[in-house]
């Protein structure tokens, strides 16, 4: 596990390369502006790391989730918004990989393949539900050969752009969570209104859309699975997507703590740089080790996935996010500190990691939301 | 909610907070949005605040000054405006900081021409004491005066002025020799040759304030317009500092309440999971750990500031209230972001209230002081005292 093997060598220090060059030097004006970062698209997708957890079976170079956690931190370094790219691209396709139906995979899945600047996404957020997901009014309803589909998203990451998005919604109400399908839906589809995009205090450089489903038709055969299977095919894909956000914080923590390290070393205050005044020290020290221990556990995690212990992956990617998230909220506030009236101006990039890391704690479930889902699993009590 | 009365023992102050409150909540929560979003310095609240004497609090009783009580008074004032808006509340405490070397370092005649100025004629203060190469390190500025006649002659660059691009007046920090003891204020009027403001500083939070370089290129002033003597300069920082931390812990208590407000506004608003929002474990936690640090907070703010009315030392306290009441705020802000998102809302777009109030706590850990610094200051104290 502390030892990589020449392939992920290779990934990252290629990974690296493409945000030296590429990412870095955007990721200021794309937070300014808010906007999506195409630019982003064509580079990932040229270099094939817009979908690499792509089957090869279906085109892609299928690299595990531990790998696929590290080029999410390499990117987030620099760019969060940037890395929530990847993360967007892989929830829309983990529930199809998830699911069971061939001709669905065939058909949705080799199109991200190689090259492909086809972008995905995932609608599981609704209006007046936040944390509560598995409560989602959105209803789907069979009507000959098409499920009729009634109800709103939000949040839904891609949303304005992707081609296609995997959503949930009840197709049976009085069995509960196991009433709940999952569908993939197309950006023509009648019936599918895209809404408008949200002002959010980071991450400015990815869409979270609010979308209508009215009067949405969507073929029989794009039932992902069985009806009823939503929810467990849900609940994977949002213990992977903690992974990926632990993963991500880890990265921004990094970042920040790096810009945070360099000036420190550059600035000077009472006769020697600040590097060698104790409390900013002290603050270092806090920095690096709350990554090693949020990288670790991060990294444990992946492993857990890929290794298919869906039940303690689980638990292990709620805690993982929970603690990665709080440490990237914490070193980028004290990078932040470190850099004192200089970190507070947009001139320097720790402002913008500081309301980045403010998301990472609260989407894909908030940290109260990860503690009692990690105390529940504990204890057993559902 | 919040007890905010048992401190205050004259009705005076408790009528003083009411009148605040009224006009903060009628007059300036409206605009604290849109002036964080356009990045705007408000004149219409900087006219509110002169009409209702907030601008003069720190002032001579005849130039407007609220008197004896005027360190309270001015932390019930920016507490009161801070839940609305914390860049109105920092004009408040950049003005009284501003003014205060003119105030306990000018001579009567000079006090005499500027302070009618100031309080009638409405002249914003700027405090220009941080330079690129000197943040908590004051002692090491650049800018010099030197004295030429009946003259001194500035030199210097000055950054992160709060009000620079909008004050009338300026109270410099400068060099008047080397080594200890050795700077110096001065007052320099905005029409000055030689005075000259640089860019306007784009912000994280408090974007409603105005934040500039300002420039000294051989800007020479009158002898008379050095405040206290030749190598005063820290001295009166110092001293201004125990008014100014207060103040600003003043502001983080207030942005804490804001946000603690909109949480409880939310909790009133909805249900989540099928239950009242209050009663939430998650929520629950928030709302205890909040409205304590809440009030541990008012305890020392208020503690530092009636010190400093008294007269005694209150160095000690003015630090403790300002670096926990700002580490405070920024936990309590954070917090609030979340406990808006667990119950369903959404605490972390820009049309909420808290994110705001979230980007504009991070500051009240930085100036006057960082945090690191005013922990260095708590422990010197209280090694001072013990030994």
């Amino acid at each position: 596990m502390f030892q990589l093997d020449e392939e992920q060598k290779l990934i990252l220090q290629s990974v690296r390369e493409i945000v030296q060059k590429e990412i870095k030097p955007r990721a200021a004006s794309l937070d300014e502006v808010g906007e999506f970062p195409w630019d982003a698209v064509r580079i990932f997708a040229k270099n094939d790391i817009l979908n690499p957890l792509l089957p090869r079976k279906y085109g892609g170079v299928e690299i595990s989730l531990y790998t696929f956690c590290m080029i999410v931190e390499e990117i987030a370094k620099a760019c969060a918004s940037s890395s929530l790219l990847l993360i967007a691209q892989a929830e829309g396709t983990l529930p199809i990989i998830y699911g069971t139906d061939e001709s669905l995979k065939e058909k949705y899945l080799k199109r991200l393949a190689g090259d492909s600047q086809v972008l995905t996404g995932l609608g599981a957020i609704e209006q007046s539900v936040g944390s509560g997901i598995f409560s989602l009014p959105t209803q789907a309803e069979l009507q000959g050969d098409q499920y009729m589909l009634q109800g709103e998203k939000c949040f839904a990451k891609n949303g304005s752009v992707a081609d296609f998005l995997v959503l949930y919604a009840y197709t049976d109400r009085s069995k509960g969570i196991h009433g709940i399908s999952a569908f993939v839906v197309e950006k023509g589809f009648p019936g599918f209104v895209f809404r408008r995009n949200e002002n959010k205090i980071g991450m400015r450089g990815a869409i979270y859309s609010e979308i209508s489903l009215d009067h949405l038709g969507i073929p029989r055969e794009n039932l992902i699975g069985q009806e009823g299977e939503g929810f467990s095919n849900m609940e994977k894909t949002l213990h992977a997507s903690r992974l990926f956000t632990a993963a991500q914080a880890v990265g921004l923590a990094q970042g920040a703590m790096e810009e945070a390290i360099s000036y420190a070393r550059r600035r000077v205050q009472f006769g020697k740089t600040i590097s060698h005044h104790p409390p900013i020290q002290f603050m270092i020290a806090e920095m690096a080790t709350g990554i090693e221990s949020a990288r670790l556990l991060t990294y444990k995690t992946a492993f857990l996935f890929d290794q298919g212990e869906w039940k303690r992956a689980g638990t292990h990617a709620a805690m993982a996010k929970l603690i990665a998230s709080d440490t990237a909220m914490k070193v980028t506030t004290d990078a932040v500190q470190i850099m004192g009236g200089y970190g507070y101006m947009k001139d320097y990039p720790v402002e913008r990691m500081m309301r980045d890391a403010k998301l990472t704690q609260i989407y894909t479930g908030t940290n109260q939301i990860m503690k009692l889902i990690i105390g529940r699993d504990l204890t057993g009590i559902s | 909610m919040f007890d905010q009365t048992s401190f205050l023992p004259k009705k005076e102050l408790r009528d003083f907070r009411t009148r605040i409150q009224r006009i903060a909540g009628d007059k300036i929560a409206p605009q604290a949005s849109w002036v964080d979003e356009k990045e705007f310095f408000n004149c219409e609240v900087e006219s509110l605040l002169w009409d209702h004497g907030l601008l003069t609090l720190t002032f001579p009783e005849k130039y407007g000054g609220y008197g004896k009580d005027q360190t309270i008074a001015l932390c019930i004032a920016v507490e009161e405006i801070a839940k609305a808006c914390a860049s109105s509340a920092l004009l408040l405490i950049i003005q009284a900081v501003g003014s205060f070397p003119i105030i306990h370092g000018g001579s009567k005649k000079l006090k005499q021409k500027y302070l009618p100025q100031m309080s009638k004629g409405r002249k914003l203060v700027a405090y220009l004491v941080t330079e690129p190469t000197s943040g908590s390190d004051i002692a090491n500025i650049q800018t010099t005066a030197v004295r030429e006649g009946n003259e001194y002659i500035l030199n210097g660059s000055k950054c992160f002025a709060t009000s620079g691009g909008v004050a009338g007046i300026y109270s410099v920090l400068a060099k008047t020799s080397e080594g200890n003891g050795s700077s110096s204020f001065f007052l320099v009027e905005r029409e000055s040759p030689g005075l000259s403001i640089g860019r306007t500083e784009s912000k994280l939070g408090q974007r409603g304030s105005n934040t500039t370089e300002v420039f000294l290129e051989n800007v020479r002033i009158p002898t008379g317009n050095l405040l206290g003597r030749e190598g005063d300069g820290f001295l009166i920082a110092m001293k201004d500092f125990d008014m100014s931390r207060p103040a600003i812990a003043a502001q983080a208590l207030g942005i804490a309440e804001g946000a603690f407000d909109a949480i409880i506004q939310f909790i009133k608003e909805r249900h989540t999971f099928g239950k009242p929002n209050a009663d939430h474990p998650a929520i629950q936690t928030i709302l205890a750990d909040s409205a304590t640090l809440i009030e541990a907070s008012r305890g020392l703010v208020y503690r530092a500031a009636i010190l400093n009315d008294e007269g005694k030392n209150s160095t000690k306290f003015a630090s403790m209230a300002k670096c926990f009441a700002g580490d405070a705020a920024m936990k309590i802000t954070t917090e609030a972001i979340d406990a808006i998102q667990v119950l369903g809302g959404y605490g972390f777009l820009k049309d909420s209230q808290t994110e705001r109030m979230f980007r504009d706590a991070k500051l009240t850990q930085i100036f006057e002081g960082t945090n690191q610094i005013q922990r260095l200051v708590i422990a010197r104290q209280i090694l001072k005292e013990s030994m």
